[in-house]
């Protein structure tokens, strides 16, 4: 589907990116069906944001992201909350706060849609953490439904074969686990097919990322926060493909007619880490203020970024490498290189880290990656402290403050 | 009592002891923070596992490294490494452990030059027989690997026999916290502590032959003491213990420290090597199928539970303390459910937040007067 480019009632409606309410539709499509799978006879499984989701989607499971639902909870300001009844519960106010609000949420039946459908399963792979596991014991135990552990060695300096054999078998032992939990055999053919559609659909997606490389740029960091959503969560299927072909058309059609995300783009940053979901929409607007766009970020490009690793004729097998590398599961060192790249590829001018109190694998580390990023490309960087869905630790005249003077900085290096 | 004297002096500065022996014996040392090291395959080669708690370290340099929600373990380690007074070792062993040891043994690769540096990526899950077959193959490539760093051979005697005098060593350990169990006046619970503490430093063959004699010593002494302790059995449960204060508070509150639930404590030394097994495969059989599992892996959903709950029982514990470190993930995800278990066994329990120092000691002692006197 073509966009349309209607008469733009003001500049404001000129910029709205009109893929969005697709999106919104699909989504909205897909939250009905997971919450009526009982009704239809499908199973649900939860599972992490890094998982392998694809056998789910062979198996006609309808996969659920708890860590998505988490997002719309801080998105929706619910986090604070959610979290405080998690505490009430006995769960640290030191833990994530996803899994504190998914928790809490579970029990309540809490959040912006009355709490996710009943899990039959839960599957968790641990590249993105250690929390995930305690996490989903956690929900085994109060769902009382199996839990498969797909564990994805970390890569300090290199992924060695043993890793590489212990991964490879537990995709075998995944599959066996779903052949047994669904009460079906798994069909290898359409595994082929739906291998093939996700790295389509990774393909695309790095493609819409990649079109913020234009000056200025077509979306911004927090358009692709909201995009991400289909590329987590149905990545396998054909609408995923065709929803991301109707973006990359608008964003290359924009880039054309000269439509940028921020008005007069004179700064461009990087994001690093998680968002803060319940700051996006201020933290756009203060960034905007500045003549400043977040035109990439290291969080969602971690849903492409081993798509070289994929292979559509091997799918099963190049999964290997390509869940158990991701950006997260290797070390500070690489991950400093990965962002090093970025600045060079969006020709950043600042990089806003978000130190996140929630998420220690993503955040420990921060500091040396700052030091590198100063010394190796010597651009500003600024750190915020906050979390990504507990509102509660979020001080905006402090971090607003903070902006103000990193855009400060940043101004007299570009004009200097 | 001499070899409590001895053990008291390694305990206190565990660093200084290390450092000085390997002056002295020109015996090399390697250092690490969790107690899923291969200790076992280190000694074999000639090399001297050494425990490091960093705690009671002024933090100078790690803040510019870490930020202020990492755990103090983490923080007080790797200031100890920046401040340069582990430079004596001749290298570093991290398992893998949990998000902030692996975050901590990248910031040590990247700014802490050793000469050896080793990740065991070991996995999360042990209930599998790929999980098995994967810890034995990274203990081999961990032996290569100690092998070419240290330009030493691993025989496979050597490794039986590092086994054999890893099992003595953790035999003597379990005998005397069952003694301990049966007699909580035989042994102070800061003595106790030390014993455990410098057992993961000190010279293993001089330890297992200090260890025998305080067995001994011990023995003798609770032959004919009655079983008139009217103080309340307590047990701990948590991450690692560096405040050997704690046990002296619990006692002066009207406690006593019987067992523990600690990495510093039986999680340390409880499940026994099958010496009829292949080396290797013995230590990943201890991983897998008998030492009580560390909340940052998984076997089961409920065996931390049913381990402790077990615990409680056998050990006829009034209460559990679980003393958790501030930011500690795996051991605060685990706390609401364990707690819960325990309410359903009617075993009362009480949660202390520790940092890198205790809490002040009036108020801890308050704390756990008032826990003390609920257990009637």
């Amino acid at each position: 589907m073509e966009t349309i480019e209607k008469k733009p009632d003001s500049e404001k409606e000129r910029r709205k990116i009109k893929s969005v309410a697709r999106m919104k539709e699909i989504m909205t499509g897909y939250y009905i069906e997971a919450k009526g799978a009982r009704q239809s006879g499908k199973k649900v499984a939860w599972i992490t944001s890094g998982g392998p989701v694809e056998p789910l989607i062979v198996m006609d499971v309808i996969p659920v992201y708890p860590e998505n639902h988490s997002a719309m909870i801080g998105a929706t300001k619910m986090g604070g909350d959610l979290c405080n009844r998690a505490e009430e519960m006995g769960y640290s106010r030191d833990l994530c706060s996803y899994a504190r609000s998914d928790i809490a949420a579970a029990v309540t039946n809490g959040g912006p849609i009355g709490g996710l459908p009943a899990p039959d399963f839960l599957v968790c792979c641990n590249n993105i953490c250690g929390t995930v596991m305690k996490w989903y014991e956690a929900q085994a135990r109060f769902f009382n439904v199996p839990l498969f552990i797909f564990d994805t060695p970390f890569t300090h300096t290199e992924f060695p074969d043993i890793a590489r054999n212990y991964v490879r078998k537990q995709i075998f032992e995944y599959i066996a686990f779903l052949e047994t939990v669904c009460g079906r055999k798994f069909d290898y053919d359409r595994m082929m097919e739906v291998g093939r559609l996700s790295v389509e659909a990774q393909r695309l997606w790095q493609a819409v990322l990649d079109t913020t490389m234009h000056r200025p740029a077509p979306m911004s960091a927090f358009d692709a926060f909201f995009h991400l959503g289909l590329i987590v969560t149905l990545r396998g299927t054909q609408v995923v493909v065709e929803y991301y072909t109707q973006l990359l058309a608008e964003m290359r059609a924009r880039v054309a007619s000269g439509i940028s995300a921020v008005p007069n783009e004179r700064y461009r940053l990087l994001w690093d880490n998680l968002p803060v979901w319940y700051k996006t929409k201020w933290l756009s607007e203060t960034f905007a203020a500045h003549d400043a766009c977040l035109v990439a970020d290291t969080y969602t490009s971690a849903w492409s970024g081993q798509v070289e690793k994929l292979r559509e004729d091997d799918f099963l097998e190049s999964m290997v490498e390509g869940y158990s590398t991701i950006y997260l599961n290797v070390s500070v060192a690489e991950m400093a290189r990965s962002v090093l790249g970025m600045i060079d590829k969006y020709g950043a001018d600042g990089v806003v880290m978000h130190s996140n109190r929630s998420c220690k694998p993503y955040s420990l580390g921060q500091y040396d990656i700052q030091r590198i990023i100063q010394k190796e490309r010597d651009v500003p960087v600024l750190m915020i402290e906050a979390d990504m869905v507990d509102e509660r630790v979020f001080s905006e005249s402090q971090i607003g403050t903070r902006i103000d003077a990193f855009m400060e900085v940043v101004r007299s290096r570009k004009s200097g | 009592m001499n070899a409590i004297e001895d053990i008291r002096r390694v305990a206190r500065d565990p660093i200084e002891y290390a450092r000085r022996y390997t002056n002295e014996t020109g015996v090399r040392a390697l250092g690490y923070f969790c107690s899923y090291t291969p200790e076992e395959i280190i000694h074999a080669a000639g090399i001297l596992p050494v425990r490091l708690f960093g705690f009671g370290k002024k933090i100078v340099r790690a803040d510019a490294h870490l930020q202020s929600y990492s755990c103090s373990l983490v923080r007080s380690a790797l200031e100890l490494g920046l401040s340069g007074e582990l430079d004596f070792l001749g290298g570093m062993v991290f398992p893998h452990t949990c998000d902030s040891i692996q975050r901590l043994s990248d910031i040590y690769r990247m700014n802490i030059p050793f000469g050896f540096f080793e990740d065991i990526v070991l996995p999360v899950k042990l209930n599998s027989e790929s999980a098995r077959e994967y810890i034995v193959n990274l203990l081999a490539a961990f032996t290569a690997s100690i092998e070419r760093g240290f330009s030493v051979t691993v025989s496979d005697e050597a490794l039986r026999r590092s086994l054999v005098l890893y099992n003595e060593i953790r035999d003597h350990l379990g005998a005397l916290y069952r003694l301990r169990s049966r007699h909580p006046r035989l042994c102070s619970g800061a003595d106790l502590h030390d014993v455990v503490s410098a057992s993961m430093v000190m010279d293993r063959t001089g330890l297992a032959a200090l260890l025998a004699d305080l067995v001994g010593e011990l023995s003798a002494r609770a032959e004919g003491l009655g079983d008139d302790d009217a103080r309340k059995r307590i047990i701990l449960s948590g991450g690692i213990c560096s405040h050997p204060d704690v046990y002296g508070i619990i006692e002066d509150a009207g406690g006593a420290v019987v067992w523990d639930d600690l990495c510093t404590g039986t999680r340390y030394f409880e499940g026994a090597l099958d010496t009829t097994r292949p080396p290797l495969e013995a230590i990943a059989h201890r991983y897998v199928d008998t030492r009580v599992t560390c909340p940052a892996k998984h076997r089961s959903l409920t065996d931390r539970a049913d381990s402790l709950a077990a615990m409680a029982t056998e050990h006829r514990a009034d209460g559990v303390v679980f003393l958790l470190l501030k930011f500690c993930d795996p051991h605060a995800f685990d706390y609401p459910h364990l707690k819960e278990r325990l309410d359903r066994e009617g075993v009362p329990s009480m949660l202390v937040e520790i940092e890198d120092t205790l809490p002040p000691a009036g108020q801890l002692m308050t704390r756990f007067e008032a826990f003390v006197e609920s257990l009637g």
